[in-house]
């Protein structure tokens, strides 16, 4: 097993115990998309593209009150070091239904009824906490297709490893570290959209480990902001 | 009572302001913070807060004239395109009178599929999808001219203040531009110069349509002196 962290708190790719990783996203990268955004997470490469809202195929998944969201997570076969097969794993099947899940009581669809918004997020490089960064590119994509929203999902993981509660888990950490904690959090609302929990924690450290968390999410905020910031406002102020 | 238009960029989520204020446009409240919900610019006048919004698909309204491509028909009514997420329906009752019958008439011989067509929303609510009409003036098919396709969102801006903007493109290109309100717009110009020009002048609003002293920008663009009101330009 690789040491995780040594002496001095410094994680196995250089971080301190509270730092996340660099991240940098880029909003509308895709023309034929209503809406899209690119993230890099530290090693994570992965492209969010919106459609809609559109009409809903098939029909009878139409909501006569309101617009629906459907969401597909996929990982290229190149994204991760052996050859993944490309038909959707048990794996992708929830990631997508959770992103889904995350947000949704961001999105006001209640103005687009028997319509659909589609999110399609694609991992070209995986490294480990693809979900949260995944998350991250799709709500920025959604504000760029300009779907109403309550407010941003940012997300971020937080974890346990080498027996000390980490910020942002990477690949490596993710395998052989003791807990893994994705969440998704609406950073002006205040509110949690998405948590999981991966391995074992005390109440103590479950409770450290979501403050910890939170802290990352509205980290990634504030990127988030300033991407869209750059798409829209480059020039010249209100 | 608060007079002045403050204007502020917001993304969704962002509180606009806290207080007694009446939400609008794509803002809503959640206690007494008012919040944006699109990525725009806001603006609070009279007690009210809205945003303008800067992405966003176009949703038919009662009234508007837009731009449709037809994209296919029933023996009773034509479907169009309206660069929106809803499909317009132009029943064959308008086109041909109150006497059309689908055994008689052939609703292609008046509009085949691509055509493109200035109608109005004669009528839209959530339940149904939007209704149109070519029972007015200026309606119907559009035999000339080049379509650009702009963001919705970016139309009041094409228009200017009291058409300031169309204006200024018009006299100096003598264009003749339609526009719709979903974005679509067609140029034609008898001079093909002009015709780039009005062409170049719209995609230059749509690219940086949320900056200021756009107006004078297309003007230096187009070699009109600038300096000049909008209201000499009109006389």
């Amino acid at each position: 097993m690789t040491q995780l962290m040594n002496e001095n708190g410094i994680r196995c790719d250089g971080r301190s115990i509270d730092q996340i990783r660099n991240v940098s996203i880029k909003v509308g990268v895709l023309k034929n998309a209503d809406g899209s955004a690119y993230i890099e997470f530290g090693k994570n490469k992965i492209l969010a593209g919106v459609f809609g809202p559109r009409d809903v195929h098939p029909k009878h998944m139409a909501d006569q009150d309101s617009g629906i969201l459907r969401c597909r997570y996929h990982m290229s076969p190149f994204s991760v070091t052996e050859r993944k097969n490309p038909a959707p794993s048990r794996r992708e099947i929830e990631i997508s239904k959770v992103i889904k899940e995350a947000l949704q009581p961001a999105v006001i669809l209640k103005d687009f009824p028997r319509t659909v918004v589609d999110v399609f997020i694609e991992i070209l490089q995986a490294d480990g906490g693809s979900r949260c960064a995944a998350l991250d590119a799709a709500s920025v994509a959604l504000v760029d297709a300009g779907i109403p929203m309550r407010d941003m999902v940012s997300a971020c993981a937080a974890g346990k490893v080498a027996d000390k509660i980490v910020l942002d888990v990477n690949d490596e950490e993710d395998k052989e570290g003791q807990a893994d904690m994705p969440v998704a959090y609406m950073p002006n609302l205040g509110k949690i959209t998405l948590m999981q929990l991966d391995g074992i924690l005390t109440p103590n450290e479950y409770k450290k480990c979501l403050e910890t968390a939170i802290g990352g999410c509205k980290q990634v905020y504030e990127i988030q902001k300033k991407a869209l910031m750059e798409k829209y406002f480059k020039n010249g102020e209100a | 009572m608060m007079e002045t238009v403050k204007r502020k960029y917001v993304i969704p989520g962002d509180t606009i302001v806290t207080g007694p204020f009446r939400p609008e446009q794509n803002v809503y409240q959640d206690g007494d913070r008012i919040i944006s919900t699109s990525i725009g610019i806001s603006e609070i006048y009279e007690n009210a807060v809205r945003v303008i919004p800067l992405s966003g698909m176009y949703m038919p309204k009662t009234n508007d004239l837009i731009i449709g491509k037809v994209i296919g028909h029933s023996s009773l009514s034509w479907e169009f395109d309206i660069n929106s997420c809803f499909i317009g329906f132009l029943p064959a009752q308008d086109v041909f009178g109150r006497d059309y019958s689908p055994t008689k008439d052939e609703l292609k011989a008046r509009l085949d599929k691509g055509d493109l067509v200035a109608v109005r929303v004669a009528n839209f609510d959530r339940s149904r999808d939007p209704l149109l009409t070519i029972q007015d003036r200026d309606l119907g098919k559009i035999e000339s001219g080049e379509l650009i396709t702009i963001a919705p969102s970016k139309v009041p801006r094409l228009i200017g203040k009291r058409g300031s903007m169309i204006q200024t493109i018009e006299m100096a290109t003598k264009a003749i531009i339609t526009i719709g309100q979903n974005g679509l717009i067609v140029v034609s110009c008898e001079d093909p110069v002009g015709l780039l020009k009005a062409i170049e002048a719209v995609k230059m609003v749509d690219a940086q349509a949320h900056t200021p002293n756009l107006t004078e920008r297309v003007k230096s663009m187009l070699g009109v002196e600038l300096g000049e009101n909008n209201d000499t330009i009109n006389e």
